[in-house]
């Protein structure tokens, strides 16, 4: 059955490829039908794989392509491996990709740059799909390189203008340092193992180390390393919110769906090394709760709608690395399943309402598009719901309130990292509503320019969908008690060991997490809909304003590392220009030419010089010989 | 006889251009492009027909000849899987430089292909021979067309970086003559047997000090060459006024032959003092790396931008040699071949763009992907192979290397790794300079015609090919690797002992073989370097 699999990561390829050659050549329906079709096939071949896999339900299937090298034993293949945790991924990349390349028809329909539009994104959809895919770390390296590449070329993908280059490069940098710890992983488990085979490490490093091993400590240190790089965890953060300078169906499927959810994937799929150390899985929970919070309130004070956005991206992710780092490895991913719907969602909402209002992107100047764009409003409202965590009916409810749950609940929780869940869970809902009510109500602002026809709104739909009905596939024990998405992972990753008798105190928690939601919604209500005064007066007081302009900047890192890293290195480099090394030979060279000079000078062709040279010359050589 | 048909027919091939000038301006072109197509040709043959190696040695095809035989030299050649992929490389990127100088070069065209062909048969002979006096021969026979190609046909400082040239490599080459005249007299003192003869002098038994001496003569050349940090100033300056043909033979092949020096040389020789060095030489290896990266950074000269990334690569190649162990060395080859091929593209790319706009100066340029799309596209996956991409041949080059060297050194690896991040900082500045933001000149040129595609095309599939399916080249590199490293294998106590086993040579060695080599416990301790004449 699996010999499909190779085509799940091949098509988007061969898409690109036939972009890149022919795409400046063929009309643009052509084009669309190269990059979305390719997609589409390939979610197609998901599907028919998904349904074989999940009634025959093998413990993995894995398909080898070729070898791709063999030195002294270290001999990794163009191999996939498929399992419940990769089928989740390829899923959500395939399906939510296949969508945002058929939004991407209509809001890049006015591009004269149509084709390299779709060639980069396929080519990111093939390395992600290559990066979940990938039975050996070196091949996940691969992908995981290849969408940061992607990555750089979309969020540059207007190159003309100098910002976007600065956005596009420092996401490439920063992640690279991510890359740079994970290369170093990398090493330091081949050494272990003499493979980089996934299942095999995970086999065998079980048998090797005990609980605690330090080797393991270090590795699994360095993964998070990689980890935090790509998906814009403290404190390699800072480039998300920059990367929002891409096309919006960009920030949709690259910095909100698929790619930043990287690290978790990594994590998930290397949970084997990260159990045996327990300080590490710490350092990725409190990473997770630290981040969570810090890009929330820096979420709150945006007025950029893709900026909020991408801070609550950066505090969802937060989120699941909050799960991974107690070992809720289902929850973990769950919510990156939902996550991807409704961050989808909503970034694709924001495209809509940028485009409508000839791009526009500052929420001061939005208001009252509830009437105007009713679709993207209702499925706007989904999403936020769902982002928000509103209680009960939304998908971002059930997957997040697994999380906080578990960090008390499950033995490797603690009470503080709920806290920082619980308030992040508050800020979360306020921002989230300061952004409804500040586009969608009050008075219209700006002149409502382009309708979205089908080509977006079908997305917004199908995605809105998902938003609200994903979460019924997990409910808690107490009602309704559905575990297929957990059940689905218990092969590949193990369940999180409980505390005991902790269950009655179940529905305390939910409720409490309802109120927490509902309240940070009611305060939104209150400052930027009933009461926008409120606003004003907090405005008006320089503290308050000075920690808004703080958390505006988000907490001032970008300001850190350029004093830290970036001017000096920059200094460093232009100091040195010409080479101080170089001046030392130069050196050799004007002294050997002034000797050269010197000694030039007594030959003047006059005798009486050389005859008094000589006879000085003589007398101290005499001198000298009598004194010794 | 086949390997003595290559040397001859670039050598003639020179000739026979020079010469040609006289009757037409196209003529030498022609000429140039025939003799390195025949030669490359009988390469890809001989690859292709998958040569099998004697008698369980890495020895493909073996050349031997008497030439100065009361001095023990010989005309001596013999390929084995490294000397073919290097001599892949050679003739490979030989015919993209008869190409781009098609339309560059209109001053002197016939002494130009003759200087082209004669530094091709210099390096040709360097990647052969087995016969030190005859080594040294030709390192010189590529310095001086070379020389003159910079000279000549460079840019407004070419004198300057010709004479910078010229001198940083002679001087260097100087002390190696030194060392190889040493080691002959050593060799020649202790057994009676005075010869240039590599396989012969792997024989020799040398005290640590004098190995140590010789060793850093040998370095000298080499590290010139390669080039090592603090030694590599002349690059910037040479590969940046040299034409594009010379930057591209600079670049893509005159650094190899450091690199091939040190693995076929100083490995094998002197097994014990390179390990007592090995620390020392890695340090050497990642100052360069991160040296070359930050110099690379802020260059505003293309072509000087581009040579210090060499500097900042070739340091992996150092850092690789002296780790000993096969994957760093066959990622050190690896490098050789995709540095060649990535930085040769680069220097192509500057050469194209300068012959469109008389610059080289990156504060000019910008917005040129509306201009020129398809030359972005080819810069941008030879930008991304010098930043290490996987998918790129350079990958698997740096990953080896650095999987290997982290066996050898931890910490010295971890600085090294780091050097990928700079490589990121100074690639993506050449894409940003040249091909995005706005238009600094208000220029429109033409993109890439038919020649140009056909130059760079090829180029883009092999470093494909090496990124996705490098394991032909390994293969072929794999018995001459393990080989220079017979040495370092064995336990410490035996590393005196020869690191090639005589008996398996001794069909070349017909004359000599009663020349025993010498053991370890017949030889007297030899207390210092003593030269006398035979």
């Amino acid at each position: 059955m699996g010999e499909l699999l190779w085509l799940i990561p091949a098509l988007p390829f061969a898409g690109a490829l036939l972009l890149v050659l022919f795409g400046n050549r063929v009309s643009r329906a052509l084009v669309s039908a190269i990059g979305v079709g390719s997609v589409g096939i390939s979610a197609a071949v998901t599907l028919v794989l998904g349904i074989q896999y999940l009634s025959s339900r093998p413990a993995f299937i894995r398909q080898e392509v070729w070898q791709w090298f063999d030195v002294a034993g270290f001999s990794p293949s163009i191999a996939f491996h498929l399992d419940a945790l990769s089928m989740v991924f390829i899923f959500v990349i395939t399906f939510v990709g296949f969508l945002i390349h058929i939004y991407s028809t209509e809001y890049m329909a006015e591009d004269k740059d149509y084709a390299r539009f779709f060639a980069c994104m396929n080519l990111f959809v093939g390395s992600m799909l290559m990066l979940v895919m990938a039975d050996n770390l070196l091949l996940l390296y691969l992908g995981w390189e290849g969408v940061g590449l992607c990555s750089y070329l979309l969020i540059g993908f207007w190159y003309k203008e100098p910002a976007n280059g600065y956005a596009a490069r420092k996401a490439f940098i920063i992640t690279r340092v991510g890359d740079t710890a994970m290369a170093i992983g990398l090493f330091m488990l081949f050494q272990h193992f003499g493979t980089l085979h996934i299942q095999s490490i995970s086999t065998e490093a079980a048998q090797v180390w005990s609980i605690g091993n330090e080797t393991a400590l270090i590795i699994a240190l360095l993964l998070l390393g990689g980890a935090v790089g790509k998906s814009g965890q403290l404190p390699l953060q800072t480039w998300l919110p920059d990367a929002m300078a891409g096309p919006t169906p960009v920030s949709a499927l690259i910095h909100a769906a698929t790619m930043v959810t990287a690290g978790v994937y990594l994590i998930a799929r290397m949970h084997v090394v990260f159990e045996l150390a327990p300080a590490a899985m710490m350092a990725v929970a409190v990473i997770g709760a630290v981040t969570l919070l810090i890009a929330g309130f820096a979420a709150l004070t945006q007025y950029d709608i893709k900026r909020v956005l991408a801070y609550s991206t950066i505090s969802q992710v937060g989120y699941m690395f909050l799960a991974l780092g107690v070992g809720a490895w289902s929850s973990g991913v769950f919510h990156f399943m939902i996550h991807g719907f409704f961050k989808a969602l909503l970034f694709l909402c924001a495209g809509a309402i940028i485009l409508a209002l000839h791009h526009e992107q500052d929420m001061r100047k939005m208001g009252g598009l509830s009437k105007k764009l009713p679709v993207v409003f209702y499925t706007f409202l989904i999403g936020a719901a769902s982002l928000a965590a509103f209680p009960l009916v939304s998908a971002g409810f059930y997957s997040k309130d697994q999380i906080l749950w578990l960090q008390l609940a499950g033995e490797n929780g603690n009470i503080w990292l709920y806290l920082a869940g619980l308030l992040g869970a508050f800020i979360t809902s306020i921002y989230t509503f300061r952004m409804v009510f500040l586009t969608f109500y009050g008075e219209e602002k700006t002149h409502v320019g382009h309708k979205p026809t089908l080509a977006i709104t079908v997305p917004l739909v199908i995605l809105a969908v998902l938003s609200f009905a994903g979460g019924f596939i997990e409910l808690p024990h107490n009602f309704g008690h559905v575990v297929l998405f957990s059940d689905f992972l218990a092969p590949i990753l193990p369940a999180v060991t409980m505390v005991p008798d902790f269950n009655q105190y179940e529905w305390m928690l939910q409720l409490l997490a309802a109120v927490i939601s509902l309240g940070g919604i009611f305060i939104a209500y209150l400052f930027y809909y009933k009461k926008p005064e409120l606003i004003d007066s907090i405005h008006r007081s320089e503290t308050t304003m000075a920690i808004h302009r703080f958390w505006h900047s988000g907490w001032g890192f970008d300001q850190l590392y350029d004093t830290l890293f970036v001017r000096p290195y920059v200094y460093l480099s232009k100091v040195n220009k010409s080479d101080f090394i170089d001046s030392i030979y130069t050196f050799i060279a004007n002294a050997t030419q002034g000797l050269h000079q010197l000694f030039a000078r007594t030959q003047t062709g006059v005798m009486r010089n050389y005859v008094a040279g000589v006879v000085v010359g003589a007398i101290m050589i005499l001198t000298i010989s009598l004194l010794l | 006889m086949i390997l003595v048909w290559l040397i001859a027919i670039l050598m003639a091939g020179g000739v026979l251009a020079w010469i040609s000038g006289k009757v037409n301006r196209t003529l030498p072109r022609w000429i140039a492009l025939a003799a390195v197509l025949a030669v490359f040709g009988m390469m890809l043959y001989l690859w292709l027909s998958n040569p099998i190696p004697v008698l369980g040695s890495a020895w493909l095809i073996q050349f031997d000849q008497p030439w100065i035989p009361q001095w023990g030299i010989s005309f001596s050649l013999a390929l084995d899987g490294l000397s073919l992929l290097m001599l892949l490389l050679t003739f490979f990127l030989g015919l993209l430089a008869v190409l781009i100088s098609w339309r560059e070069i209109q001053n002197k065209v016939a002494f130009f292909h003759f200087n082209l062909l004669w530094v091709l048969a210099g390096i040709t002979g360097v990647f052969l021979t087995m016969d030190l006096f005859l080594f040294y021969f030709f390192w010189e026979v590529m310095l001086i067309p070379m020389y003159f190609i910079i000279g000549i046909w460079g840019h407004e400082n070419r004198r300057y970086a010709a004479y910078k040239f010229f001198l940083f490599t002679q001087a260097s080459g100087l002390l190696m003559l030194l060392a190889i005249l040493g080691l002959y007299f050593i060799h020649g003192s202790q057994t009676g047997v005075y010869t240039f003869s590599y396989f012969e002098l792997l024989n020799t038994t040398l005290a640590p000090e004098a190995a140590r001496l010789l060793m850093f003569g040998f370095l000298a050349a080499f590290l010139v060459k390669l080039p090592v940090v603090p030694f590599h100033s002349w690059l910037p300056d040479a590969h940046s006024e040299a034409p594009t043909a010379g930057s591209v033979i600079l670049a893509g092949l005159l650094l190899k032959t450091g690199a091939y020096g040190l693995l076929r040389f100083v490995l094998p020789l002197f097994p014990t003092a390179t390990v007592e060095f090995a620390p020392w030489a890695m340090l050497l290896g990642v100052i360069g790396i991160i040296y070359g990266a930050i110099l690379a950074f802020s260059q505003t000269d293309l072509k000087r931008l581009v040579a210090y990334t060499s500097v900042s690569h070739m340091g992996f190649v150092i850092l690789g040699v002296f780790a000993f162990n096969e994957w760093a060395l066959q990622g050190v080859v690896m490098q050789m071949i995709t540095h060649g091929l990535s930085t040769g593209a680069l220097f192509i790319i500057a050469g194209f763009l300068y012959e469109r706009l008389h610059t080289r100066d990156l504060r000019q340029m910008g917005g040129f992907w509306t201009t020129a799309p398809k030359m972005g596209v080819i810069a941008l996956v030879f930008v991304m192979a010098s930043l290490g991409l996987p998918g790129l041949g350079n990958f698997i080059a740096e990953f080896l290397t650095l999987v290997g060297s982290w066996q050898a050194n931890n910490w010295l690896t971890v600085f090294a790794t780091i050097g990928l991040v700079m490589a990121t900082i100074y690639s993506l500045r050449i894409m940003q300079k040249i091909f995005f933001e706005s238009y600094q000149l208000e220029v429109s040129f033409p993109d890439l015609n038919a020649r140009e595609m056909l130059i760079t095309i090829p180029m883009v599939a092999m470093i494909l090919w090496l990124g996705l399916y490098p394991q032909p080249f390994l293969e072929t590199a794999r018995p001459s690797i393990q080989e220079q490293l017979q040495a370092y294998t064995k336990p410490v106590s035996e590393r005196e002992e020869l690191p090639l086993k005589p008996e398996n040579m001794a069909h070349v060695l017909e004359s000599k073989t009663e020349a025993s080599p010498a053991k370890p416990e017949d030889v007297k301790p030899f207390p210092n370097l003593q030269i006398k004449t035979p």
